[in-house]
């Protein structure tokens, strides 16, 4: 029954943004993309018409993009104004050619945001999230120190919950969905996967407070609960985290305004 | 001519790790800080081993090819992690997990460091823990295990089919934590291009930065590379399309001997390719074999056809047929060998002809449809999203596919490779898995390497170098090696051809998976031999880079990887063919026993080759490790 | 000022002080709505009631402070995080624009918002200050002589005999215009809708909601808005088809 449907090939017109750099202005530029296989993932399609611009002398379009298999949040297109483009929970590398019908007129922008400054053509500089991360994404633990793995539980139930927030991917799809670039969901999803493990709570305050300074400060959106975020979420992670993360805000603003601290917090000469 | 020099400890094999910590040299703690390591590559090894350093306190810089050091391809694996925990009281131990690596390995791995690697395993799990990897858990809240192929235990930790996205992002929010106290200095797009060995010493690398193009010289007084493995060389495999050879390539043409290259695994369960612009192949869970029946037609005319109109009697269940012992579970290597048999009879399926059904109507029938949704449901989904195809409908196609390569740079008990100051940990190196490496075991090494063995062993070689006395960034070799890489930089880019780097790389896959894939011939590797270096000849001439090198240039990128895998695809066959046995993942047609195993030749064979690079169109010195194996008796493979 | 500076400079604090503003004004438009809804029973009850609210003194001016304050944080921290939000969408906007689900409800806050604030200043010009329709305007009207005690809270907090504004005849000549009627009707109509996002929107910026009960949660917000609309529909709606009129004679006024 498919097979009839999926060899067909199919032609496109891509309008693709063209950027040199940065500093340059870009445009939409279109090329055509002809007698394609349903079977062919978007980005093999982008190879495709790469390999041709190639053999032109043209300059290839440039894309993130690396494992091709939804799971390294490098590719990172904008197709038909939906980060990652048709389809639910899936990155741009699992998209195909079938999701689209011969004849259509295909959009790829880069994801759109202040925060993530175009680098070239459809590639984004998404460091800003790696920043977020240094700010306060981590429980301080050397290698050597930690103990018996079995000598804290977790409840199962927190500890897959934790997991739903850890699927993240650093896409940064929730932010080039979001109308106004919020990064929210991707902070919410790294906050609540630490502050829901036992292993997460001797730093959880100092680190929703220091992940959403960090995020404000580098000029992300705030957040209008439109749930945009979590919908093109290519892991699909709930926009439930943000509301813990909120909450987790408001609680730790009030214990760290109003805790009293050690004197000797600095810690005293050995 | 290089010296080997393995540097095992003596003593018993369970004394030998600990003994060693107490022999080896120490840094000062004040005297860190006055150490600059470079570490290339940010995956499970290279993450973990940057922020470890730093946390001692010596003075770090990371460099990843990647926008963000969380992308490395560690994340892909799905299956999990092993460690001797023996939380199942099932009877597992440090010496279990060693001899199951070893023996999986079939016997061409070093005891003392498969022995190290079981025993840190469990300090890897208490680490990953700590560090808030949610692995899965039972009710009471401890962690759960299950188990994998190649053991009779169940020790495999996991986090959901994403184990090695989880462990990766544990070691990079290690990272971050560092870089962000400054203890680290990391530097992403930014891709080593060579090493600078001065006074027969690693000490520094020169790089490229992915976004300006510009070349930079990067001085430090001892350098680590943790970059990962080479199956990008076939061109299709489950490696990411960034994944690539050039840093251990261009280190071994610096005199870093390349240990074992012919060793590589190929996945029995992979999707197919369905054609010529497949640019990536996606992998399957190998748990799939446990409910459905692997066959293709038995006549050729019959391949094209709808395969439910294919009668039972006329279908061929060659694995049963082939292997009625074990059947459809037989072991990974010989399954993916009997599917590329019958391929090459003719009777593939597909439109490439390049597959076999995967069907699992008998299982639907036996389990029904919700039964097969529960233990499979998101296999199939994947399946669906890739193929548009219903596995609950018609059968699965499946193909072998490169997924992992054992061998790499060569390393001693240090993990530091024959050139003093170059360390190599992960696939980059050849150390722990010998000729095959079980699954959920990459997870273990890379972090095992970063987490546990590197902290200790740089001291060795650090503590003999005097503090500061690391060479300047400016000497006359980090300008004549940047000078090198100018060279062939402008090479590319002013090199008027007509091809696009593609279709070297898809030529080059073609040969590698024909001549040196999941099974090899002499004749095939002295034709891969010949046909690389015409390729690579080819390649040269009439390679088109378009754009220019001080810009962000895919196409260049790609130039420099390709270049180098053509080189080492010639190197991998000349190791597969002077490698006259079959042992795991180098499988020679001419030896085999009669049920189609693996015949190893322990008395020609029993060592490590390790191949040094001569110069430029000159055959490569073959080096030689002798494996002593002191506790555990080579003995052949037996899984039935 | 730790705690200041977190509420007042960082996103999700500013999120917060619109949701408690929110809540606030929520609490005021169903304690208003339900105040007036005794315009369907005898004067007595609006007008006690309005004299009651009089008699409040510096409390109604102390409710009236809140109220304030609430309207401008709740207005600040919109225009801010509106602007913030501009920018950080960047310089360059997507070619073509797409939503996946975002309501027309969360997508139109800021207009809602400006159309209700443009009407809450009518409102108060038309009925607190008498700043439109003079003629019609409380101040402007005869004493209302109440008839029987007002009780509130079982109190009685205006006595019978009692001279009072006449609010229920003001209120009443007031919705006799269409045009008036109309774009109150229009305006109480774009606040349910803004209510229709920020009502179960503040559950989510307090951390209240989730998947468990989002889903019944929504069915109360629109329930609620919807209830909110029909009641403040009610008013000139009864008062433009007749089944609500002047209780004195139009006459006596015009006879002034």
């Amino acid at each position: 029954m498919v097979a009839a449907n999926t060899t067909q090939p199919l032609s496109i017109t891509l309008r693709v943004w063209r950027q040199a750099d940065a500093r340059q202005p870009g445009k939409f530029v279109e090329y055509q993309a002809k007698d394609l296989s349903p079977n062919m993932s978007f980005l093999e399609m982008l190879d495709v018409v790469n390999d041709q611009l190639t053999g032109k002398g043209e300059d290839p379009i440039a894309f993130a993009h690396d494992c091709r298999e939804g799971i390294c949040g490098t590719c990172s297109c904008t197709i038909n104004g939906k980060p990652h483009g048709p389809g639910k929970g899936v990155a741009t590398c699992q998209i195909y050619m079938r999701a689209f019908r011969d004849g259509d007129v295909v959009t790829v922008e880069p994801f759109r945001a202040a925060a993530f400054p175009v680098v070239k053509d459809l590639i984004t500089d998404r460091s800003a999230f790696d920043k977020i991360q240094s700010a306060g994404g981590f429980i301080t633990v050397r290698a050597g120190s930690a103990p018996e793995a079995n000598g804290m539980p977790v409840p199962k139930p927190d500890a897959d919950l934790a997991m739903d927030a850890a699927t993240c991917i650093g896409c940064g799809a929730c932010v080039a969905a979001c109308k106004n670039a919020s990064a929210m969901l991707f902070v919410a999803a790294k906050v609540s996967h630490l502050g829901l493990m036992p292993q997460g709570q001797a730093e959880r305050d100092r680190r929703v407070l220091a992940m959403v300074g960090t995020m404000d400060e580098l000029g992300f959106g705030n957040c209008t609960n439109y749930y945009e975020c979590s919908a093109a979420c290519p892991k699909l992670i709930s926009h439930d985290f943000i509301a813990r993360m909120n909450r987790d805000f408001l609680t730790a603003s009030f214990r760290t305004s109003f805790k009293p601290e050690s004197a000797g917090a600095s810690g005293g000469a050995a | 001519m290089a010296t080997l020099e393995s540097k095992t400890p003596s003593g018993p094999l369970a004394d030998k790790w600990r003994k060693h910590k107490a022999d080896i040299k120490l840094v000062n703690p004040a005297n860190k800080r006055k150490y600059e390591v470079i570490v290339v590559g940010a995956g499970l090894a290279g993450a973990s081993a940057a922020s470890s350093l730093a946390d001692l306190g010596y003075k770090v810089k990371c460099f990843v090819f990647h926008d963000s050091p969380r992308r490395a391809h560690s994340i892909a694996a799905q299956g999990g992690i092993n460690a001797a925990k023996n939380y199942q009281n099932d009877g597992d131990s440090v010496y279990r997990l060693f001899y199951d690596t070893i023996k999986g390995g079939d016997y061409r791995s070093r005891e003392a460091n498969v022995h190290r690697l079981a025993e840190v395993s469990v300090n890897i799990i208490d680490q990953c823990v700590a560090q808030g990897v949610p692995f899965a858990r039972e009710y009471g809240g401890l962690l759960a295990n299950r188990s994998f192929g190649g053991a009779q235990v169940s020790r495999t930790f996991y986090a959901r089919g994403q184990t090695g996205q989880q462990l990766l992002l544990g070691a990079y929010s290690a990272l971050m934590r560092t870089a962000g106290a400054g203890t680290v200095d990391l530097r992403t797009q930014k891709e080593m291009l060579d090493l600078v060995v001065v006074d027969g010493q690693a000490k520094g690398v020169i790089v490229r930065d992915l976004v300006t193009g510009a070349l930079e010289r990067h001085a430090a007084d001892a350098v680590v590379l943790a970059t990962g493995g080479y199956g990008n060389v076939f061109n299709l495999s489950t490696y990411a399309r960034g994944s690539n050879a050039t840093a251990i390539w261009r280190a071994y043409k610096r005199g870093a001997c390349f240990a074992n290259p012919c060793y590589t695994q190929i996945h029995p369960t992979c999707i197919p390719v369905s054609g010529d612009y497949q640019s990536k192949l996606t992998l399957m869970s190998e748990s799939l074999r446990n409910d459905g029946r692997i066959w293709v037609p038995k006549k050729k005319e019959d391949r094209l056809k709808d395969p439910s109109t294919i009668a039972d009697a006329d279908r061929d269940y060659f694995l049963e047929r082939m292997y009625p012992a074990f059947g459809n579970l037989c072991p990974r290597d010989i399954a993916s060998r009997a599917a590329k048999r019958v391929c090459d009879e003719g009777r593939g399926v597909g439109p490439s002809g390049l597959g076999v059904y995967l069907d699992f109507s008998d299982a639907i029938s036996r389990l029904g449809a919700n039964g097969v949704r529960e233990r499979y449901g998101n296999l199939f989904d994947i399946y669906h999203e890739i193929t548009a195809e219903s596995a609950y409908e018609q059968p699965m196609r499946i193909f072998p596919a490169v997924h992992y390569t054992m061998g790499g740079l060569w390393v001693d008990y240090n993990l530091m490779s024959n050139i003093p100051g170059l360390f190599v940990l992960g696939e980059a190196n050849f150390s722990d898995h010998g000729a095959n490496r079980l699954g959920a075991s990459a997870l273990m090494q890379g972090l095992a390497d970063g987490y546990f063995v590197i902290p200790y062993t740089i001291g060795d070689y650090l503590a003999t170098q005097k503090p500061g006395s690391r060479p300047s960034a400016d000497g006359a070799q980090f300008k004549a090696a940047e000078e090198a890489i100018r060279t062939m930089t402008k090479r590319f880019v002013d090199n008027q051809g007509r091809e696009p780097v593609s279709h070297f790389h898809k030529r080059l896959g073609k040969l590698m998976w024909e001549f040196c894939g999941m099974a090899r011939t002499k004749a095939g590797l002295e034709t891969a031999l010949q046909k690389i270096p015409e390729l690579r000849e080819e390649f040269w001439a009439n390679v088109r880079v378009p754009g220019s090198a001080e810009t962000l240039n895919q196409s260049l990128e790609q130039a420099g990887r390709v270049a180098d895998f053509l080189e080492l695809g010639e190197l991998m066959c000349r190791d597969a063919l002077t490698r006259e046995e079959s042992c795991g993942g180098h499988f020679r047609e001419e030896h085999q026993h009669p049920d189609g195993e693996c015949k190893r030749n322990d008395d020609g064979f029993g060592h490590v080759a390790a191949w040094e690079y001569r110069g430029e169109g000159q055959t490569p010195q073959r080096n030689v490790e002798a494996l002593n194996y002191e506790f555990v008796k080579m003995s052949v493979r037996n899984y039935k | 000022m730790h705690l200041f500076g977190l509420f007042f400079r960082s996103s999700i604090g500013r999120k917060i002080l619109m949701a408690v503003t929110g809540l606030i004004l929520i609490g005021f438009v169903i304690g208003h709505l339900v105040g007036n809804l005794q315009v369907f029973q005898d004067p007595d009850h609006l007008n006690g009631y309005a004299q009651f609210l009089r008699q409040l003194g510096p409390w109604l001016w102390v409710a009236r402070l809140v109220l304030i304050v609430s309207v401008v944080i709740h207005i600040w921290a919109a225009t801010a995080l509106t602007l913030e939000n501009n920018r950080a969408r960047g310089p360059e906007p997507y070619g073509v624009k797409y939503t996946i689900r975002a309501t027309l409800a969360s997508r139109s806050m800021r207009l809602t918002g400006y159309v209700v604030l443009a009407f809450v200043l009518y409102h108060l010009a038309h009925f607190t200050w008498g700043a439109v329709s003079r003629e019609s305007y409380k101040d402007n009207l005869e004493l209302y002589t109440m008839q029987n005690d007002y009780r509130f809270a079982g109190m009685p907090v205006v006595k019978a005999g009692a001279e009072v504004h006449d609010v229920h005849e003001m209120v009443i000549l007031g919705f006799q215009s269409p045009v008036v009627s109309l774009f109150y009707i229009v305006a109480v109509g774009l606040l349910s809708f803004h209510l229709l996002h920020g009502f179960d929107s503040l559950f989510q910026t307090f951390g209240l909601r989730s998947s468990r009960w989002s889903g019944c949660l929504r069915k109360v917000t629109v329930l609620f808005c919807l209830v909110y609309f029909l009641g403040n529909l009610a008013i000139p709606g009864a008062v433009l088809i007749g089944s609500l009129r002047p209780h004195t004679a139009r006459v006596a006024v015009s006879g002034r």
